[in-house]
């Protein structure tokens, strides 16, 4: 188990290099010159060459990238071109709340789809049954940003009972986390039942009927165990699409997370904190799958070598 | 008051279906038979005969749907099972009647200690606290012959190799001193040498415990060794009923003959080990004379018109064949003057 | 009397996939229609392709046309989903909206389909090096999470329905990858490639006349469900305004103007946002039909 620990972290560093890489690569798309752009138009061809001389962009694009892989080793991840300010303080304010509306998001998706998955599995092919997976359905199916809006209008327009936007108590979370848990929490369902149907199948639960336990007991101690164990990874591949999400969902209630931060940039062509807050998320994202990996193996191994 | 002398277990006209889109298929169609404290009865046949289906049906533990009983009586202590409750059905399950399942590997919970599967059914049906429950299950464990089971108990089952987890499933079964154990192939998936132990082992319990055994198997040598009486079952019928000394020298049914005839025997010349022809009806088609009679030898018009009756012929000994019935030796003399 | 000419056949080398096309087709498509929630699916998709290609016929109104004495008209007889901000209407502009909203679903799938499949099968078909550099590559670019890749993109190119389709294309690269890999490692095993590569076939050959053929099933199957993934995503890029711009009828922009009027004229923000659930409501249910119909062994 150290061993596959171990193996994994290792296995996870020339990702996170490859995501640094992806992210330099695409900012080399850029159309024009970056030194003109960041110069402002009319600028001095002097002016132009001091930006190139002092971000290096005279030089190969090989000593750029490990310039820049250095500078994030250094926790430098350059400067806002609108305000000048370090974009890893402007991530560090960010952070915190997107992290607090993932963790609620990611706590909906996990505790809703679950309770779902689990009614639906117990009574397969009856009424509540296909109820729940038709909503799961449209679950998967509608558009997180649509929903917002229609939640935001029934809740906080019409009956009045939760704020519109912003993030200061409780009351503010409850809309954001709902509309970005949602989808995650219809997939959830769905594989939950699933793999309660297949686990309910399994010999051992014939045993465990055969010893007189009370259904009850059967489903939440013998079959739920084993049948999470698969729902783990979708719980980790969610926990992207969700991170992905809070672009939306932060624009939509107006929360001053990482992912509205990276939607102005964009708007305001500041590139540097897109290309941070990007890195940010993607990093997160990979240490989240290096979590849910060995947490799945760890629960998984058992199976396995049964 | 329940009698000691009477069968601890009687199974009558027992019918078990299955109900799919292709049909019905009868899968356990009349099944009679009963069982005393300290007896062992041997239902056997090949894969597909009902051996299994009956042995689930005692329990109520047939899937359901496409699963159903649909017709006759289990009566345990003179009480019929198939009316029961769920709860007081429950009560029976895993404390007065209990099972092993064929498959050792996959028939305990993955992801629970073994002492925790043993304890659990303690705490239901004994009523015991924590601890105790615990402690019985180690010692439950020592008498199934498990070495150093105060490890084991925390294990869980993927520590254990098979014939060990056999061990815990027997413990399991016993744990609340049964009256009676179903043993579904108990011996099937595992190891020639590992076999013979569990039977000894199950041998051992019962001499202690005193209960009942139903042992279903395709495996003739596991039912000399261990059966007092053998029911032969066919196409989800008994075919012969018998002791089983008698059953293994003097067979009566064509079908139990041949089942004798394909063992392989080591005093014996035998150039081949004979085979019985043809193919076992679907149990979606049954045809409405004798079962057999596509593969039987002695097979007469009579066979494919009506299903013989199982019938006593002496003491303890019943066949379901028209060869050993009245109908038969007329049907025979109608020959001779022809 | 003609003389029976007996050819003598040479011991053809069967591909699995051409040996009874028909019967094959005709097994799949029954498992199709007996799959309703499939048949509904696709019932849905080909009514959005038909309201798209006839717009112009359908359309009650010009999506372009302001009339501002009719601006924010809740819904009625004269427009049946209402008029927006500018007193256009909602439901032609919806109609028209559907022929880019859809358009950009199916060129992004078509896009990173195309590159995924290559790379899938220049993966799964040399192996050793290769696979390993191009599936570590497709790795990484897994680890950016949902739209943030596009995202990133986006930013770089600039906010355009046309990158917007090369962003969202782009991330679905790494899924068809993947899952093309894994069916060409499994018909790559099969006999018969040996067989055909034994006659002297080239490599080209092989791949794209006798695996590519054999692997087209999870393709079609990813591709659809991705299709509903790729429509979500777009429109999602388009309500950020980094797609289409105003006064486009997509429908994620007219959604994102019609959130400015929540509190007035909830019905701008509604309609285009069913338009869009129902589309990918259809795609996800022929998907999972789809799925049954191709792979038996999935059906619960």
């Amino acid at each position: 188990m150290m061993m596959f620990i171990l193996r994994r972290i290792f296995q996870t560093i020339p990702v996170m290099i490859g995501v640094t890489f992806v992210v330099f690569f695409i900012m080399q798309l850029v159309p024009g010159d970056p030194a003109v752009l960041l110069a402002g138009e009319g600028a001095s061809k002097e002016t132009i060459e001091g930006i190139r001389e002092q971000l290096g962009l005279n030089q190969p694009l090989y000593v750029q990238y490990t310039d820049y892989l250095m500078n994030i080793f250094r926790g430098d991840l350059g400067v806002s071109l609108k305000n000048s300010q370090p974009v890893l303080d402007e991530i560090l304010v960010r952070l915190p709340i997107t992290i607090e509306l993932a963790f609620f998001s990611i706590l909906i998706t996990i505790v809703l789809g679950m309770a779902a998955g689990i009614i639906s599995a117990i009574k397969p092919y009856s009424l509540t049954d296909v109820s729940v997976m038709l909503i799961a359905l449209l679950g998967i199916s509608l558009p997180s940003f649509w929903f917002g809006l229609m939640l935001m209008y029934l809740f906080s327009v019409k009956l009045q009972i939760l704020p519109v936007a912003g993030w200061d108590s409780i009351l503010h979370i409850i809309l954001p986390a709902v509309t970005l848990g949602a989808g995650g929490a219809a997939i959830v369902a769905r594989m939950t039942r699933s793999s309660m149907l297949e686990v309910i199948r399994q010999d051992y639960i014939r045993t465990a009927r055969s010893k007189g336990l009370r259904e009850t007991v059967i489903i939440y101690k013998h079959a739920l165990r084993n049948a999470l164990i698969p729902v783990i990874t979708v719980v980790g591949l969610q926990f992207g699409a969700l991170l992905g999400g809070t672009v939306l969902v932060e624009s939509i209630f107006a929360i001053n997370g990482l992912g509205r931060m990276i939607v102005d940039a964009i708007r305001m062509r500041d590139l540097p904190i897109v290309q941070g807050g990007v890195l940010c998320a993607s990093l997160i994202f990979v240490i989240v799958n290096l979590f849910v990996d060995i947490f799945y193996r760890f629960f998984n191994k058992r199976i396995e070598l049964n | 008051m329940y009698d000691s002398d009477k069968p601890v277990l009687e199974v009558k006209g027992l019918k078990t279906h299955l109900t799919t889109k292709n049909g019905v298929s009868k899968a356990v169609d009349g099944i009679d038979f009963s069982l005393h404290k300290g007896e062992t009865l041997g239902i056997v046949g090949e894969s597909g005969c009902g051996k299994s289906m009956t042995s689930l049906s005692i329990l109520r533990l047939i899937p359901s749907p496409p699963g159903k009983i649909v017709d006759g009586s289990i009566l345990f202590k003179g009480k019929n099972i198939v009316e029961m409750s769920e709860d007081q059905l429950r009560k029976i399950r895993g404390n007065e009647i209990s099972m092993i399942f064929q498959e050792p590997m996959t028939s305990l919970n993955p992801v629970i200690p073994v002492g925790e599967q043993i304890a659990e059914a303690l705490r239901l049906h004994q009523k015991l606290g924590k601890k105790d429950a615990w402690q019985n299950s180690i010692e439950m464990l020592k008498l199934v012959g498990i070495p150093s089971p105060e490890k084991r108990a925390k294990q869980e089952p993927f520590q254990l190799s098979g014939g060990m987890r056999q061990r815990v499933m027997i413990a399991m079964a016993l744990a609340c001193r049964p009256e009676v154990l179903i043993a579904d192939e108990p011996t099937t998936a595992l190891d020639v040498t590992i076999q013979a132990q569990i039977l000894e082992l199950i041998k051992k319990l019962q001499a202690k415990i005193g209960m009942g055994v139903i042992m279903i198997t395709h495996d003739l040598g596991v039912v000399a060794e261990t059966c007092d009486k053998v029911a032969v079952m066919y196409a989800g019928n008994i075919v012969e009923h018998a002791p089983t000394e008698q059953l293994f020298s003097d067979p009566k049914h064509p079908y139990t003959k041949g089942l004798l005839n394909s063992l392989p025997r080591i005093y014996e010349d035998q150039d081949e080990l004979a085979t019985i022809e043809g193919n076992v009806p679907s149990p979606y088609h049954l045809p409405e004379g004798c079962r057999f009679a596509s593969r039987c030898a002695h097979r007469e018009a009579i066979c494919d018109r009506k299903l013989p009756e199982l019938i006593e012929q002496s003491d303890g000994v019943k066949v379901r064949c028209w060869m050993y019935t009245d109908q038969w030796a007329l049907h025979e003399e109608k020959e001779e003057v022809l | 009397m003609s003389l029976e000419v007996k050819t003598v056949q040479p011991n053809v080398i069967v591909n699995p996939t051409v040996s009874k096309p028909e019967s094959k087709l005709k097994g799949f498509l029954s498992q199709l229609l007996m799959n309703k929630a499939a048949t509904v699916g696709a019932f849905i998709i080909i009514i959005y392709i038909l309201l798209a290609v006839f717009a112009p016929l359908i359309a009650p109104y010009s999506p372009y046309e302001i009339d501002l004495e009719n601006k924010m008209m809740p819904p009625s007889s004269d427009h049946w989903m209402g008029t927006d901000d500018k007193g256009r209407d909602i439901l032609s502009r919806i109609l028209y909206g559907s022929r880019l909203s859809m358009g950009v679903g199916f060129a992004a799938v078509l896009f990173g389909a195309f590159i995924g499949i290559i790379f899938g099968l220049v993966a799964g078909y040399y192996g050793r090096w290769v696979d390993t550099v191009i599936m570590r590559i497709m790795d990484v670019m897994l680890a950016f999470p949902g739209i943030l890749l596009a995202l990133a993109i986006i930013a770089a190119l600039g906010p355009s329905l046309i990158n917007v389709t090369i962003a969202v294309g782009a991330f679905s690269v790494p899924l068809f990858a993947r899952i093309v890999r894994g069916s060409t490692l499994e018909v790559k095993r099969l006999e018969y490639i040996d067989a055909i590569r034994s006659l002297g076939a080239n490599d080209f050959t092989i791949i794209f006349k006798h695996i590519f053929p054999n692997i087209l099933s999870p393709i079609i199957v990813q591709a659809t469900l991705r299709l509903a993934t790729a429509i979500l995503s777009a429109a999602g890029l388009s309500f950020l305004g980094l797609g289409a711009q105003p006064p486009s009828p997509e429908w994620g922009t007219m959604l994102s103007s019609g959130r400015d009027f929540l509190f007035s004229a909830p019905f701008i923000a509604l309609f285009p946002g069913i338009a869009i659930s129902i589309l990918v409501l259809g795609f996800n249910i022929f998907g999972d039909g789809l799925r049954d119909a191709f792979d038996p062994r999935m059906k619960k």
